[in-house]
């Protein structure tokens, strides 16, 4: 379970985007910032479950499509005043190639 | 080590300049703040609804001690300073204490003129300007004894109103003939005055005052011609000095205030003033309302941001006299080339004056009626050209809502008019409280933003703004910053954009500063739309700058799963094109299939990685994106006109058809719809669009600016036209004005009711010239818009990676 997956080239994500990833647990959107820094995501907004991957990437934060949640990518943690939490994915980049592990963990001090 | 700034003066316009570095740079100094007076600060024009009993002062603290303990701000409460030393950079007050500044910052206020008149130095004879001054008043005032207050100003009013209520007896004494002349013209001083002497209040005008009577304390006043009249208490209120003593031992150029330039500076580049010891411009100013933009354009400066200029104020004035309305602003006097507009309602005790240049407001006042006020002043400050609704303008803002000209009144009101001029709040920070604080009742927004929690007299105001932002979400922003990112409103950005040919977003961040790497969702697509709109061809349309609507050509639905509207052009269809509708709706197993109200079908329910595929079977049917997602052109709904309805009597259809032809695929600042109907029976329901228009047995009628949705607007006539060409051109010539003027996400409704119908008439009607190059340059533009995004992904060319997984793990 503890895997690390290959899951395709870092170019293969647009900066200030997002891929899904499809699994068993569900979709996960992996992002990619300006700064291509990656993180992974459940796809689904802590508020009323809204594709994360559709929204729009600014900074290290994402903009749910649905609402206008806004979250933190590096937790997955919903901006004051909105509380709440997006199941959040280890993934890192190693020579060009974005890994992504299944384990999900919730919150950002176990990476 | 932080820099130490130092204020001298804890009063209204110093502490503004702390609280708005704070909230802009807490970190960036280490604050010390010396008062004369011995109390935090507080809201000094409270002090006549104190004097009057209606407020205690520990109602109108502003910054109490636990405020400047909690922001580590060190206060000297009670200590004045007596000397700047600038070459050392030091302050030294009174009892020794020194402290070093890097930058210091005088706000020290100014004190009441008191008459050079023998007696004037008598134990009962004061000023009115601080809480001991009120304490003095409230200590001599008992029934029956006399008060002569001198000077028949503001201040003067409310001091005598605020002694009657103790039951004084109270004379005011007033040099002129007309009470309050700076604020008031001679009608509306008249009203005044009998309704202050209806309450008790006695007059003397034209009388000069000679002497203060009395040996050991004031005994009574005389005048020029021999008059005495018996006085226990004299209130000296015929103006104020600012207080540039400190100033002037320093060396620091001083003439009638302390001289500053556009960023609040003296002429020691580390010494910077605000409020009312100041002199700017030439301009000395009295009023709470400048302080505020001073204070702003400081703090921007002393955090180092090094944006932001003070350009003088236009002021207004309300007196807080319970139970007396009066409203004064602007040039109020009018001169030779000006016009009066009068309403007058003695029986109701109402009297407004407008006065108005070229149909601009220039100065206004108001007795007996004021809920307007507000909105006057506004259209004032903006220069507005009222010729659209000058007829009914007296009537106010409620008025012409009900005359369903407005959305709703205040908030048709630009976000930085103030509504409440004690506190200096405007509207924007009003509504941002109450949609981003989640606000919902009068008293929680009074905590918050201390709107309507002094005077009281714009609670109306703020209700009404309450009520309209409970409802509305969405609003564009006016002279407001576009977002958090930036400092810059959508306006000055679009001049950016055209005025120093930036072509992408990069060129935006960068030449303006941008606070954040890459924006944010509300300036991004704002941005990518400006862009295109000004440099089409030329700049890059940033798809991940976009809604993710128009990044996938479809409609997100609540479950994630899109909706897709092929356009029916003029909704005209053909029975090829319903079968290959129908072939797709079985294909990809779409749940429902609709008619819209736009005249075409709508397939709900489509997974996003079918959408490549449903577009491209209904390509090859010759249908193309219907561009039911965008912030573009809809829809153009027609009726069915001369060719078969017995009243049409042009050819609706087709028009509506050469219409859509010529407009679609073009991005607007909002969904932009149009309807062309067959008569004046109207079935195309052209007056509710942005465009409509409506055949006569002569020619065409164009109407503008009309929406549906959850207040209806009905469109303006915008002129009469013979052909069809003519339509064509006047059409592309207003969608490429809006496209070019309104701001990111203002539907024509509110543009043009911010612009004025006069304004659209003369730039498409009146100016011929004009109007053609508007339309070459719709047409220029059209030539990079009008490509289906519907072919250009299905083909799987553009975009692929938005609708295919990465990857897949088991
Ligand atoms: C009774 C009253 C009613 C008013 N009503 C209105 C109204 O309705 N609308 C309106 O717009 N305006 C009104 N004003 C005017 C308004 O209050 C002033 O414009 C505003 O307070 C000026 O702010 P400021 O910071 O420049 O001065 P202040 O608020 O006067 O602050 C200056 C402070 O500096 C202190 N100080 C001075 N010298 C020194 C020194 N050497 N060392 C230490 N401290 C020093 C003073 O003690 C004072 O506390 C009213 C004023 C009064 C008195
Ligand atoms: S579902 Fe994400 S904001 Fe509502």
């Amino acid at each position: 379970m503890t895997d690390w997956h290959d899951i395709g080239a870092l170019s293969d994500i647009p900066q200030l985007g997002s891929r899904i990833v499809k699994s068993a647990q569900g979709d996960i959107a992996v992002f990619r910032a300006a700064d291509d820094a990656v993180f992974a995501l459940s796809d689904s907004c802590p508020h009323r479950g809204g594709p994360l991957s559709q929204g729009i990437v600014h900074g290290h934060r994402v903009t749910c499509p649905l609402h206008n949640w806004v979250l933190e990518l590096e937790s997955g943690a919903a901006i004051a005043p909105d509380v709440g939490c997006a199941r959040k994915y280890p993934v890192r980049v190693d020579g060009g190639r974005v890994l992504l592990q299944l384990v999900s963990v919730t919150d950002s001090s176990s990476v | 080590m932080k820099e130490k700034l130092v204020l001298i003066g804890n009063g209204m316009a110093g502490m503004r300049t702390i609280e708005e570095l704070l909230a802009i740079a807490p970190d960036k100094y280490d604050i010390t703040v010396f008062g004369a007076e011995p109390h935090g600060n507080y809201n000094r024009i409270m002090l006549s609804p104190v004097l009057a009993g209606e407020k205690t002062i520990a109602e109108i603290m502003i910054n109490d001690l636990d405020w400047y303990a909690k922001n580590n701000v060190r206060l000297h409460a009670g200590k004045e300073v007596v000397e700047i030393h600038r070459t050392r950079r030091e302050v030294r007050t009174a009892d020794g204490t020194v402290e070093h500044y890097d930058r210091l910052l005088l706000a020290t206020g100014s004190n009441p003129f008191i008459l050079p008149v023998p007696g004037n130095q008598l134990p009962g004879v004061i000023g009115f300007r601080d809480i001991k001054d009120v304490e003095t008043m409230l200590a001599a005032a008992q029934p029956g004894r006399h008060a002569v207050v001198i000077g028949g100003g503001l201040l003067g009013l409310e001091a005598a109103n605020g002694l009657m209520k103790h039951g004084m007896q109270c004379t005011v004494v007033h040099l002129g003939d007309v009470l309050m002349e700076r604020q008031l013209d001679p009608v509306a001083a008249g009203l005044l005055r009998a309704s202050l002497e209806e309450r008790g209040m006695r007059f003397l005008l034209g009388a000069q005052t000679a002497a203060i009577l009395g040996e050991d304390k004031v005994r009574g006043v005389r005048f020029k011609d021999g008059l005495e009249v018996p006085a226990d208490l004299v209130v000296m209120a015929v103006g104020i000095r600012p207080n540039t003593d400190l100033a002037k031992q320093a060396g620091i150029h001083t003439e009638r205030g302390i001289v500053v330039n556009d960023t609040m500076q003296t002429y020691d580049p580390r010494v910077y003033a605000v409020g009312e010891c100041v002199q700017h411009r030439g301009i000395c100013y009295g009023l709470v309302a400048p302080l505020w933009e001073q204070a702003k354009v400081c703090a921007n400066h002393l955090a180092q941001f090094g944006i932001g200029r003070y350009q003088g104020s236009v002021t207004s004035t309300k007196l807080k006299v319970t139970g007396i309305d009066l409203f004064s602003a602007g040039n109020f006097n009018g001169s030779a080339d000006c016009e009066e507009i009068v309403l007058r309602d003695p029986a109701r005790g109402v009297y407004k004056k407008l006065v108005v240049r070229d149909n601009r407001i220039q100065g206004a006042v108001m007795y007996g009626d004021t809920v307007d006020g507000a909105w006057y002043f506004q259209l004032l400050r903006e220069g507005t050209d009222i010729s659209d609704f000058r007829e009914t303008v007296l009537f106010g803002h409620a008025h012409m809502a009900d005359a369903g000209r407005e959305g709703s009144s205040v908030m048709s009101m630009s976000d930085d008019a103030e509504i409440c001029g004690c506190n200096g709040v405007c509207k924007g920070t009003i509504v941002k409280a109450i949609t981003e604080k989640k606000l919902f009742t009068l008293d929680d927004v009074r905590a918050h933003t201390k709107a309507s929690a002094s005077c009281g007299s714009c609670t109306g105001l703020v209700e009404q703004i309450l009520a309209a932002t409970v409802g509305t979400i969405g609003k564009t922003p006016a002279e407001k910053p576009m977002c958090k990112c930036t400092e810059h409103s959508h306006d000055v950005v679009r001049t950016a954009i055209r005025e120093r040919h930036l072509t992408s977003l990069r060129a935006v961040f960068d030449t303006l500063d941008w606070k954040t790497p890459d924006g944010c969702h509300s300036c991004r697509p704002a941005l990518n739309y400006y862009l295109i709109a000004t440099w089409p061809g030329e700049a890059q349309d940033d798809q991940r700058s976009r809604f993710i609507n128009e990044r996938v050509h479809a409609n997100i639905q609540k479950d994630g799963t899109y909706s897709v509207v092929p356009r029916m052009w003029g909704g005209l269809t053909t029975p090829d094109e319903l079968r290959a509708i129908a072939d797709v709706a079985d294909k990809y197993q779409i749940p429902t299939v609709k008619v819209t109200g736009g005249q075409r079908i709508d397939l709900l329910g489509v997974k996003k990685d079918d959408l490549p595929r449903v577009w491209a079977d209904l390509n090859a049917a010759g249908m193309v994106s219907g561009h039911a997602y965008g912030k573009s052109l809809r829809t153009v709904k027609t009726c069915v006109g001369s060719d078969w309805c017995r009243f049409g009597t042009q050819d609706s259809t087709g028009l509506g058809v050469k219409l859509e032809k010529m407009t679609w695929g073009s991005w607007t600042p909002h969904k932009f719809k149009m309807a062309v109907s067959g008569c004046p029976r109207n079935c195309a329901e052209a007056t509710i669009k942005d465009f409509g228009v409506i055949c006569v047995d002569s020619g065409y009628e164009l109407h503008v600016g009309g929406n549906g949705g959850i207040k209806i607007r009905g469109t303006d006539l915008l002129c009469k036209l013979a052909t069809e060409e003519e339509v064509k051109e006047f059409c592309g010539a207003f969608m490429q004005l809006y496209r070019e003027e309104a701001r990111y996400l203002e539907r024509t409704a509110p543009w043009i009711e911010r612009v004025g119908l006069s304004y659209v008439k003369s730039k498409i009607v009146e100016d011929e010239e004009g109007r053609k190059a508007l339309y070459a340059r719709f047409l220029a533009s059209q030539q990079f818009a009008q490509i289906d995004p519907w072919a250009e992904r299905a083909s799987g060319g553009v975009d692929a990676h938005e609708f295919e997984p990465l990857a897949a793990i088991n």
